[in-house]
């Protein structure tokens, strides 16, 4: 390998935010508890930094690193700000949530910020190495984030529990992965593709390792009947750590099931398609009908996610550049949304009070008008109404897919969509039309209030102005592919 | 100015509503108010032009505004009206700024919640009203359910929440469906949302079944047809007295509306095929739910069921076929008919609401002899009681009578049910008029009832010359809507089989 088939400049964000994460990691040990801000504000400069250097090297032609095993393409450079802007936000959002809680000291900053990186080189690998340990950066850091408060019960059990199945989605990847290197000869996602498009390689041993590939994502996106984890684990985390795991992953997973399904596997597409057609079905189905049943918002905001990842993957399987644009598009209007969603539930908890059962939303409008009725927009844009732009990324998805003759598959998924409609109402009537059970006021820090209500407001903006970034997910998958 | 009419029609009262709503808590009441009615007030005044720079010359789209919104999706901004809609834009800005002052000092909390979610709720149903996009108007059709949903659950009666979810659930359900239809039509059209263009798709009888389901759905909950009007109601009994009188007054107009401009020119061969079960759902509408209003003991739940009644005239002059296509007399006798029930229903639940916020009761058991306290009052609420039953010179009279011609040309059977919502209209709201007004003081509470103040008595005088208005010189109305009406036939004659 040559210096210049490493090509490091394209990786320049990916290396930048280790050196950083490295030196954060190193000046937190020596400063004291209350001088954690320094390592936050160093946080949040290394993110700023990944951000500049993305937006600097942002090309349409993908840059090829490492002599073909990672690329920094359109859609990679788009996903990555959008991880950025997520986890910045994260860490704004929980500063005073960790602060009462213990959590607010380097452990905090710098695995987040590595399961970033994580994150990052899961969008970035077009090789099933580089895929696999992209994956395992950011899963393992999540474990230890859930686990970050030691002494509660709740926390240590989540990350037990997601510790065990991740480790066996893990494998089961893993194993998908070796299958089809042995049918191919290459863990190279564009050697594999070409290889399986010349038709020499087995099919048997193909599908076979696709099946535990599927599975395998099935498992980290949390689609059913793969989803047992994801309630518990949202249940269980801290707040904090549910914001970060609801939001940024799945940008990396729709990168990561772009690279190993569209790109490395185009020639199984019609297997592949009836497999996540299945998934996709039961997501939207038992997501929205299982979230009425929750008491608990985090609980219900979990299955939600389950719901909407569903929805995400009928864009994917539609096997078209406009389904794979709405995927895109899907993915990072759910991000936004589940950044504003956990910010308000964050927003509502307090030393020793964690807010988490619906109960605690009772009353909202009249403890706190602004919030409530910025609570109200990510609510409405989750259930899909107009004009949030949570309706124009199941419009995008739904037009893919009748696009492709599928009416039958649209009309289910509409309709299980107005199951979940009842469920995001019955929070807009807890906030709007019940009397608070507790009724002190809600502190929220000047820096906090602007950014969680520019957050909110993005989704009745976007709303209103949809097309520039359907148009940028379009452009960028479009050149991501080499789809001209 | 003119060529932005729509767009004023539309953002003037969603922009007062951001306004008003900012003043915040109601230690501002004051301003929130005032500024609703100037908001209201100003709304209004923008709809005027519509109707006095109409030109009687074509039947189609007027006041036409487009730019591109969403090029991703091939989705305009394209405003315009016809014969068929520009009624409904001014009948709205009129409904709205009679609820700002209906409103005025009933409402005492969350003020500028209350107002500003009229005056969004109002740009947004002139929005559905005026687009000539699908998708637009899907947009504007959906997002008025927010407001409306709010209305009726923070500001409604005891079992308000119950009202609102079910509101919003039957009519999502309604729309998701049809949804799916524009998508699919998005595709056939050549990839546009363009109403106009809609209608030149070529589709087979099976695919325009499935679709007169979808229309069916999105339009008869909103209008509400028998069987799925179980909402009505329920909404119209728990919300606020402007809340009903919007709901009945617009949002109702709002299904009907759908089926012209969507389901006859679209599908318009099965509407021949099956608007058979239409007319018979709509002839039980008129005479069931006409018998079920003569039961209710809840005078809000009575004037409910006689609009879904008065609606099923709507969707039977839109679905009496002759020669292959609706009658004129039919069409237009329909839109008369919503228009006039626009003005009546909004009287009539305006009247229910002056007993309300004096007696807090709206069951007619509590009342009686009325007409011996509140003398001014009575002669209002007989007035609207009459047009409410269709008696002639008023605006109820014109649009049924209008509607059975059509019938009779079609089947004299048809007509002959429908003629008996003159017997039956006229006993259930006469008799509840009898045991309200009339007779003797039945209890202290109706004793020390006073009449109308000056704030009522303008809402009931501008009501009471509209109804009159338009019942004596209908003249006014149907010249604006033949042009368009028989361009509309034309189209449904037309056959879209491929």
């Amino acid at each position: 390998m040559t210096l210049a088939s490493l090509n490091l400049v394209a990786a320049l964000p990916e290396i930048w935010l280790l050196f950083a994460v490295s030196a954060v990691l190193l000046i937190d040990l020596f400063i004291k508890d209350e001088q954690r801000d320094v390592t936050y504000t160093l946080s949040l400069i290394a993110l700023v930094g990944s951000a500049v250097l993305t937006v600097q090297g942002f090309s349409w032609m993908p840059r090829v690193a490492f002599a073909g095993m990672f690329v920094a393409d359109a859609m990679s450079d788009v996903l990555k700000l959008g991880m950025y802007a997520a986890v910045g936000l994260m860490l704004a959002y929980s500063r005073a949530y960790a602060a009462d809680r213990q959590m607010y000291r380097g452990e905090l900053f710098t695995l987040s910020l590595f399961a970033l990186l994580g994150m990052m080189v899961m969008a970035s690998a077009t090789n099933l190495l580089t895929l696999y340990v992209g994956l395992e950066l950011l899963s393992l850091s999540l474990y230890a984030l859930v686990a970050l408060p030691r002494d509660s019960k709740p926390a240590t059990e989540a990350a037990m529990k997601y510790f065990v199945l991740g480790a066996l989605a893990s494998g089961m990847l893993l194993y998908g992965m070796s299958m089809i290197y042995g049918a191919t000869g290459s863990l190279d996602i564009h050697a594999i593709a070409a290889k399986v498009a010349s038709g020499t390689a087995s099919r048997t041993l193909l599908v076979f390792g696709l099946v535990f590939i599927v599975t395998g994502i099935g498992f980290k996106l949390g689609n059913v009947p793969f989803h047992m984890w994801v309630p518990d684990v949202y249940q269980g985390s801290p707040t904090a750590v549910t914001l970060l795991i609801g939001s940024a992953p799945k940008l990396a997973a729709f990168a990561f099931v772009m690279r190993l399904l569209v790109q490395a596997l185009p020639g199984l597409m019609a297997d592949w398609q009836g497999m996540l057609i299945v998934l996709a079905v039961l997501s939207i189905g038992v997501g929205n009908l299982v979230a009425i049943a929750q008491t608990n918002l985090k609980r219900m905001l979990a299955y939600s996610t389950i719901s909407h990842m569903g929805f995400m993957l009928l864009g994917i399987l539609a096997g078209t550049l406009q389904g794979y644009a709405a995927g895109m598009f899907y993915a990072i209007v759910y991000a936004i949304m589940a950044v504003a969603g956990f910010g308000v539930v964050l927003l509502l908890s307090r030393a020793g009070f964690e807010a988490e059962r619906l109960a605690d939303l009772k009353g909202l409008a009249q403890r706190s008008p602004w919030f409530a009725w910025m609570f109200l927009l990510v609510m409405f844009s989750m259930a899909g109404i107009p004009v949030f732009v949570g309706f124009f990324a199941k419009l995008a998805v739904i037009q893919a897919i009748v696009d492709l003759g599928l009416v039958w598959l649209a009309v289910v998924a509409v309709l299980f969509s107005l199951v979940g409609a009842f469920y995001y109402l019955r929070v807009v009537k807890l906030m709007f039309m019940d009397e608070p059970v507790d009724s002190s006021p809600i502190a929220v820090k000047p820096d906090m209030r602007v950014l969680l209500s520019i957050n909110c407001l993005a989704v009745l903006v976007l709303g209103l102005m949809p097309d520039s970034l359907l148009q940028l997910c379009f452009e960028s998958i479009r050149h991501s592919l080499g789809m001209l | 100015m003119s060529e932005h009419l729509l767009s004023l029609a539309i953002w003037v009262p969603i922009v007062a509503g951001l306004i008003v709503l900012a003043t915040g808590g109601d230690s501002r009441a004051a301003w929130a108010r005032l500024i609703a009615l100037l908001g209201a007030g100003l709304g209004f005044l923008v709809t005027i032009p519509l109707y006095t720079q109409f030109t009687l010359l074509h039947g189609g789209m007027q006041f036409v505004e487009k730019m591109p919104w969403i090029p991703a999706f091939n989705i305009n901004y394209h405003l315009g009206v016809d014969g068929l809609s520009m009624f409904f834009v001014i009948l709205n800005a009129f409904t709205t700024l009679l609820v700002v002052v209906a409103g005025w000092e009933v409402i005492q909390k969350r003020v500028a919640q209350y107002m500003a979610a009229f005056l969004i709720m109002s740009g947004l149903i002139n929005g559905a009203f005026a687009a000539m996009d699908a998708m637009l108007f899907y947009v504007f059709f959906e997002a008025m359910l927010v407001p409306l949903y709010l209305i009726v659950g923070v500001w409604g009666g005891q079992n308000r929440v119950y009202a609102a979810v079910k509101l919003f659930l039957y009519t999502l359900m309604g729309s998701l469906l049809l949804l799916v239809t524009f998508i699919y039509l998005y595709f056939h059209a050549g990839k546009t949302f363009e109403i106009a263009e809609f209608q030149h798709v070529l589709l087979p009888l099976s695919v325009q079944g499935f679709m007169m389901i979808a229309f069916f759905f999105a339009f008869a909950v909103k209008v509400p047809m028998f069987p799925v009007h179980t909402w009505l109601p329920d909404a119209h009994v728990e919300a606020p007295t402007g809340g009903s009188m919007v709901l009945a007054a617009i949002t109702l107009k709002l299904g009907a509306y759908g089926f012209l401009r969507f389901a006859l020119p679209i599908v318009p061969d099965a509407a021949r095929e099956w608007g058979w079960i239409i007319i018979g759902l709509s002839l039980v509408a008129v005479v069931y739910i006409g018998l079920v209003a003569l039961v209710q003991t809840d005078m809000k739940k009575l004037v409910a069921y006689s609009s879904i009644s008065h609606m099923g005239f709507v969707t039977l002059g839109f679905f009496m076929f002759t020669d292959g296509a609706p009658t004129t007399y039919g069409v237009e006798g329909a839109l008369v008919q919503m228009i006039s029930h626009g003005f009546v229903s909004a009287a009539m639940f305006f009247c229910i609401g002056v007993m309300y916020d004096r007696v807090h009761s709206r069951n007619i058991a509590d009342y009686g002899g009325v007409a011996n306290t509140m003398p001014t009052f009575a002669a209002f609420f007989l007035l609207f009681a009459m047009a409410n039953s269709g008696l002639p010179a008023t605006s109820g009279f014109v649009g049924e009578f209008m509607v059975i011609i059509g019938a009779v040309k079609v089947n004299f059977w048809y007509a002959f049910a429908a003629a008996t919502t003159l017997i039956f209209g006229a006993a259930y709201t006469l008799w509840m008029y009898k045991r309200v007004i009339f007779g003797e003081v039945a209890n202290e509470h109706v004793a020390e009832l006073n009449d109308v103040n000056l704030r009522e008595f303008t809402v009931l005088v501008i009501l009471a010359v509209t109804v009159l208005g338009m019942g004596l010189y209908p003249q006014a109305f149907t010249e604006k809507m033949h042009a368009s009406v028989d361009t509309l036939i034309m189209q449904v004659k037309h056959s879209k089989l491929p």
